[in-house]
């Protein structure tokens, strides 16, 4: 059985790529097939931060058209097992993206056995979002403890109830998660920031996970390597608290208070 | 002047719609009339000169035609663009015609809301009862960009986001946190009220009388409060306590 997992949040740069390439490691580091899907056609960058951006030859919009079959569109993952990149294309546009060619891309995929398969959403709400969203069983939305990302969230939740698959078929909405990145407790304590509890009050889902603030994650963006692999920093580790979730192990929240730093602390801690 | 002599049509329907204000006079008093109505041409600058105006009398059995026809000269002399005369029983095409104005019907859906007084008073009168059929029960988070409306009355038992919007032509009623608008009464029913466990709403309105949320009293915000119409002003009064 095949599980399609949608990650999106309306307001773009809030760590939807960071997540999509950080949950189908970590799925498929416990042993999951996982494919994960950049639906951001003409804005490419999962395969950056997926480090596999020199071996792309075909893209998913090749694989629509025909111009490729799904196995070679598909690239394989050099460091995990049982993982899967099927790039954007970047030159062309969304409107590129056909529903009956999606659909055709997910059917390859559930005929290859894929456990997970994570769509990777473009920002905004327009086509390609409604496309990496459509055929959906199960959505992540991620967002940052700012007013203007969790209104975007908000307007996103609204969209996923209406303009899935699942919902137009009269199935109800597909299950929503709230991924929190870019956690600062310190900036929280500050009164800067909205804690999680403000968040959660405003959106009403459940909460996946709080992935705190972290320079590890842009150094794993510059290297292509999965910030989940760095299982010394804290986003990594989060990331891997997030992941066992979602297959429905329980975890405490982790980073969500500020650590007393000492002298050296301050100094040299980051 | 020139006399085609082509076969070719002179005229053609367009279907077009037409935004048309309606002037709803409660008093035909043309000294009150021109006073106010001049001060609200000055606040609001030119919406009232530009758009076609539709009057309504309020108690068109009382309104005589001496009344109505210095009630149409004042508006004319201060540039109102009247264009018509709401069609009632007493108030019919002749007299309109006598007006030198249109007659339209603007009875549909709007008999409900005069059939009834508005409530002076707030909470002694019972709400106007709505069908039960056309009562809309929303259970999931009306999120932002969402629009619900419903024919009778709403209620929500989840929270209503910013950006979003409830709708209808009875009472709203929020079992949760409004954040978003809501706007009761939208066809015209001055007995509608607002119901809400936490208030802290961008815009609320009933009847078309509103408040954005500037203007919230403080005292009552996230707060319960309902909020009623008291004449042409929103009243707001504790959902719990006496008012």
């Amino acid at each position: 059985m095949t599980k399609i997992v949608v990650v999106t949040s309306g307001k773009g740069g809030v760590g939807k790529t960071t997540t999509s390439a950080a949950l189908a490691t970590g799925l498929a580091m416990r042993g999951h097939k996982t494919t994960v899907i950049d639906f951001d056609v003409g804005l490419r960058n999962l395969d950056l931060i997926m480090g596999c951006e020199r071996r792309v030859v075909y893209d998913l919009v090749n694989v629509i058209n025909g111009d490729a079959n799904l196995k070679q569109g598909l690239i394989k993952d050099k460091r995990v097992e049982n993982l899967f990149i099927l790039p954007a294309s970047q030159t062309r546009d969304k409107d590129a993206l056909s529903q009956e060619g999606v659909e055709k891309v997910l059917n390859g995929l559930r005929d290859m056995e894929m456990e997970y398969v994570i769509c990777d959403s473009p920002a905004g709400i327009e086509k390609g979002a409604l496309m990496a969203a459509y055929f959906a069983d199960e959505a992540i939305v991620v967002t940052n403890p700012e007013v203007s990302s969790v209104r975007d969230s908000d307007r996103i939740l609204g969209i996923l109830s209406s303009k899935t698959r699942k919902a137009e078929l009269g199935e109800g909405d597909i299950p929503a998660r709230l991924l929190l990145t870019r956690y600062s407790p310190e900036r929280v304590e500050r009164g800067e920031m909205l804690s999680v509890e403000d968040v959660q009050e405003i959106l009403a889902v459940d909460l996946l996970g709080v992935i705190p603030e972290s320079q590890a994650v842009l150094n794993a963006s510059n290297s292509g390597a999965p910030v989940i692999l760095d299982l010394e920093s804290d986003a990594g580790l989060a990331y891997a608290d997030a992941v066992a979730r979602f297959i429905g192990e329980e975890r405490p929240h982790r980073f969500l208070t500020a650590a007393k730093k000492g002298l050296f602390g301050r100094l040299f801690g980051g | 002047m020139t006399v085609s002599i082509e076969e070719k049509a002179s005229f053609e329907f367009k279907g077009r719609m037409l935004m048309a204000t309606v002037l709803y006079l409660k008093d035909l008093d043309s000294r009150s009339l021109h006073q106010q109505i001049s001060q609200r041409l000055e606040d609001a600058a030119q919406w009232l000169l530009d758009a076609p105006v539709v009057v309504d009398v309020a108690h068109p059995e009382e309104a005589s035609q001496v009344e109505l026809l210095t009630a149409v000269d004042t508006l004319r002399g201060l540039g109102v663009n009247l264009v018509a005369l709401a069609r009632h029983p007493e108030l019919d095409d002749q007299v309109a015609a006598m007006l030198g104005l249109g007659s339209i019907n603007l009875a549909n859906g709007r008999d409900v809301a005069r059939s009834e007084p508005p409530a002076r008073t707030g909470n002694s009168k019972a709400a106007p009862a709505a069908a039960a059929e056309d009562t809309l029960v929303v259970e999931q988070p009306v999120r932002s960009g969402q629009q619900v409306y419903a024919r009778g009355d709403l209620i929500v038992l989840a929270p209503v986001s910013t950006g979003a919007e409830l709708l209808a032509e009875g009472n709203i009623h929020i079992y949760s946190t409004l954040r978003g608008r809501a706007l009761a009464g939208v066809r015209g029913n001055e007995a509608a009220r607002i119901f809400c466990q936490d208030l802290d709403a961008e815009l609320v309105s009933i009847a078309g009388h509103y408040r954005v949320a500037e203007d919230l009293p403080d005292a009552y915000r996230r707060k319960p409060v309902q909020m009623s119409l008291d004449g042409d002003a929103m009243s707001f009064a504790d959902l719990m306590g006496k008012s």
